[in-house]
């Protein structure tokens, strides 16, 4: 990487090609476009669900302080190890050390699942409590559209990273792909731990009824 | 990369206790509810905007990217994410016009 960065252009040098203006490589910075992309989406979707708590006169606060709360608590605590287990197979990746990196990529692989089956298991409680995207019993039906679009989405995102992480360890520990497509991944499931930062204070801890 | 990757495992896990931490104090201030929610909402905002400093400086690598990726893409979405937020004096038009009022 730092070869790269070190190459001294000359204006044609920059038009013959074979020139990294920002010092990464082309998967890398697609990946970069992509999260940018990825991040308006869910803004708009955050900024949606505030439009409409704002423009409601009330809105439902049903989560409880236990067990909604500490549940998204832990949840959080799942995808914020998850992350740190991914720098460490990055880490592991640049240094060479397959098996490390790809025992590293499991343990993240596992934290993103835990995170899925409680996820779910707050999801069928909802529901079982009668809450659909079009009503609930508190009374604003969008309650349940924005709820279940925002955490849908972000759970699809969870869980399309956990077939990308599976890949990508499958693939770095035959060797068929090199370490900046370790990076890459860690990019992405970064992101997705990141999102949730948002998520879990706009929609849990703003909305918490009673302790 | 390889002569600090040691040191740099360390740097990452401090990062992650400082997630952690500013993840209890969100958490804390939800169980004592001692602000207004909008109170509460800035005070949030504030914490989740340093959390994903943290995340995208460290976890994503940027602090050590070069420059020109950095100038490229934060600013340019920061804009974009902040001209969203056009739609928000519409949403308070409904209560202050009374609509809603029952």
């Amino acid at each position: 990487m730092a070869d790269r960065a070190d190459v001294a252009p000359s204006i044609e040098r920059l038009w013959d090609g074979g020139v990294f203006p920002y010092g990464v490589g082309h998967k890398k910075l697609g990946m970069w476009l992509f999260i940018l992309s990825d991040s308006l989406t869910f803004s708009a979707l955050l900024i949606g669900y505030s439009y409409v708590r704002i423009a409601a006169r009330t809105w439902p606060t049903p989560f409880h302080f236990w067990p909604s709360v500490v549940f998204a608590t832990v949840m959080t605590l799942l995808l914020l190890s998850s992350s740190l287990t991914m720098v460490r197979a990055v880490s592991a990746a640049h240094r060479g050390d397959r098996r490390a990196a790809v025992r590293n990529i499991v343990w993240t692989m596992l934290a993103g699942l835990g995170f899925i089956v409680l996820h779910l298991n707050e999801w069928f409680g909802l529901i079982n409590e009668g809450v659909r995207l079009w009503a609930n019993p508190w009374g604003v039906p969008l309650f349940g559209a924005t709820f279940f679009t925002l955490t849908g989405l972000h759970m699809t995102h969870v869980a399309s990273g956990l077939i990308y992480l599976a890949v990508v360890a499958v693939k770095f520990g035959r060797g068929r792909y090199d370490s900046e497509d370790v990076e890459v991944s860690g990019l992405y499931w970064h992101f997705v731990d990141l999102v949730w930062m948002f998520i879990f204070p706009l929609v849990y801890l703003l909305s918490v009824g009673g302790k | 990369m390889e002569a600090n990757s040691t040191n740099h495992d360390r740097l990452f896990s401090m990062v992650w206790l400082a997630l952690l931490a500013l993840t209890a104090v969100e958490v804390v201030l939800a169980y004592v509810q001692m602000f207004s929610t909008a109170g509460m909402l800035a005070i949030l905002m504030v914490l989740s905007l340093v959390k994903a400093a943290l995340i995208m400086a460290y976890f994503m690598h940027l602090r050590f990217e070069k420059k020109s990726l950095v100038l490229s893409l934060i600013p340019s979405v920061t804009i974009v994410i902040a001209l969203l937020f056009v739609f928000f004096p519409d949403g308070f038009r409904a209560l202050n016009l009374g609509v809603n009022q029952q």
